[in-house]
């Protein structure tokens, strides 16, 4: 009985769990990546007691792998000694760390996943209590496997309606941003349901649980539903039966619904996420570098819908027109599918899979004075290099419609037959 | 006593440390490039003692523990904001950067003389005369912090024993 997240406990705690309550919870998996797990290791070592289970620790390269300086390489080193020294077998470096738990299949319906990354909350679209923790936390949790928690009240976000043209589930959430603000939902979990939700699939279900820790949430959820059962078997390696968690009479704190109808392509200006407005109020804007990639839009349904708009065209001679595919196997996908050549006879740069130009230590980084537009999912200042740049967030589609003219543009414009 | 450091509401991780100085974990090293791109005098000319105050939503963005460390590195004594994000207050209370929730941000300028009682939360503007009480910790937070953090708990303690 109850919210989402009181499902998901009460499941974990074999009793009824609700909203304000603090408990202590076996963790099913601890995340952490070539940027996060130094610390845990460091609390890890400081504490000098043994690792649990050593199944249960996943560590990932990908915020700025392969190495793009000497410190960075030295560290990395130290996290494979750390591994071999520990026997962690659950190692990964073909992508950003999010889309491979996915499909390595590590996110399930009902699990608890920690995450020293704050978009761990991304584990949400399928039923996956994914939580962003801090490093020494992760560290404290190899060794006792367990972690506390105030389990959270919880914002229902009622979706109804259909995308416009041009308008995808990147625009929406943005919006949505933009109505509750960044901190909207601190501390709260978000559930994100209704026919809109019901009628995506996966990849576009994912940006609401990535984008919640935009608006402050401690977890974004989304019921489980045939489409998420149906990923999880033929996408993913994850080895059902998976539960069919959806909430049971619940008792929200809040109620947003919100027509989808009407929202035209969205894009969430410098220097905040919940700076949103309608694309057409910046058309225009000259843009330096557009960049397509990241744990929020580096699927390959989101490089399709960007190399269908681009297929035949060029990108603007002065923009910079930077693709990180999400993982090896999104990459596998474009080689096979064709979409390499599409991008690559456009005169984009396909990098190397993982968080790309996203976190600003590597792959594109900007200087002062240019503007970035891009499909992350947080533009602070400062986030992708100089602090006097500028980034702007939006779809995939309005991505390619700007690498083409090298100036915001609206996609719609580049969507009519 | 000790000097107020006035910030906005949002101060996002990025803005206490940008990610490319997130190569090291030494606290002192990181806190050479604390607020680097929003008040570069901060890293510069904080002393040992001196307060940062902020509004809604302080530490919001990443889950990187390196911002509090960078901050408890420059050695500011505490903070004490309107409001906390999530992740940035469990990391600041897991590595012993005292924290206070307290609404003083519109009683305070910077620059203003703070004397702040960590024990009993009570903070005085020295500068203008006004008083005011943090909301206090639960209690099994408190046991982490009066540990001095959740490594020095873990040490002599198990992880149940917070309950």
């Amino acid at each position: 009985m109850g919210t989402l997240v009181e499902e998901i406990f009460s499941r974990k705690l074999g009793r009824p769990v609700k909203a304000g309550e603090i408990v202590m919870v076996d963790v099913d998996y601890m995340m952490t990546h070539d940027n996060t797990s130094p610390l845990a290791i460091k609390a890890f070592r400081d504490i000098g007691k043994p690792i649990m289970d050593k199944d249960r620790v996943v560590i990932h390269f990908d915020h700025a792998y392969p190495a793009p300086n000497v410190l960075a390489a030295e560290t990395q080193k130290k996290i494979v000694d750390f591994m071999k020294e520990q026997s962690i077998k659950n190692f990964y470096h073909q992508g950003i760390c999010h889309q491979v738990m996915i499909e390595e299949g590590f996110v399930t319906p009902g699990k608890i996943i920690i995450g020293g990354d704050s978009h761990s909350n991304t584990y949400g679209a399928f039923g996956c209590f994914g939580v962003g923790f801090g490093s020494t936390e992760i560290g404290v949790a190899w060794i006792s496997g367990k972690t506390w928690f105030r389990v959270p009240e919880t914002i229902h976000i009622k979706l109804t309606g259909k995308n416009l043209p041009g308008s995808y589930a990147k625009d929406v959430m943005i919006y949505v941003a933009g109505k509750l603000g960044m901190d909207g939902a601190t501390y709260k979990s978000v559930e994100f349901s209704g026919e809109y939700i019901d009628r995506l699939p996966m990849h576009e279900r994912i940006i609401f649980p990535n984008m919640s820790t935009e608006i402050g949430a401690k977890c974004g959820l989304i019921a489980v539903d045939d489409t998420t059962i149906k990923f999880l078997e033929n996408e993913t390696k994850a080895e059902g039966p998976f539960e069919k968690i959806v909430p049971v009479n619940p008792r929200y704190e809040r109620e947003i619904e919100i027509n989808v109808d009407e929202i035209e392509p969205q894009v969430a200006c410098h220097p905040d996420v919940d700076n949103a407005r309608p694309l057409k109020d910046v058309e225009g804007l000259p843009i330096d570098e557009v960049f397509l990639g990241t744990c929020t839009n580096g699927r390959y349904e989101d490089i399709e819908i960007f190399a269908d708009i681009i297929k035949g065209k060029k990108v603007s001679r002065f923009t910079r027109v930077l693709v990180n595919p999400a993982s090896r196997n999104v990459l596998q996908k474009m080689i096979d599918k064709g979409l390499v050549k599409i991008l690559q006879d456009a005169g984009v740069t396909i990098g190397v899979t993982g968080c790309g130009a996203c976190i600003g230590r590597h792959a594109g980084l900007l200087a002062p004075g240019e503007k970035a537009f891009t499909t992350m999912n947080r533009n602070f200042v400062g986030r992708m290099g100089s602090a006097e740049a500028e980034i702007y967030l939006g779809s995939p589609a309005a991505a390619a419609a700007t690498a083409i003219e090298g100036k915001i543009t609206d996609p719609r414009k580049y969507m009519r037959a | 006593m000790g000097k107020v450091w006035k910030f906005g509401h949002n101060v996002n991780t990025d803005v206490i440390i940008p990610a490319r100085y997130n190569i090291t974990i030494d606290e002192k090293e990181l806190a050479k490039n604390v607020f680097c791109e929003v008040k570069p005098d901060y890293a510069k000319t904080v002393n040992p003692g001196d307060v940062i105050v902020a509004g809604d939503n302080f530490g919001c963005g990443s889950s990187r523990e390196h911002a509090p460390i960078a901050l408890k590195g420059s050695g500011a004594k505490c903070i004490i904001a309107k409001s906390y994000a999530r992740i940035f207050f469990r990391n600041a209370i897991n590595i012993g950067l005292p924290i206070l929730e307290c609404d003083v941000y519109d009683d305070v300028q910077e620059g203003d003389e703070f004397d702040v009682n960590l024990e009993t939360g009570i903070i005085r503007n020295i500068t203008n005369g006004k008083e005011f009480q943090a909301k206090p910790l639960p209690e099994f937070v408190l046991k982490i912090v009066n540990a001095g953090g959740i490594v020095n708990f873990l040490k002599s303690h198990n992880i149940e024993e917070l309950q």
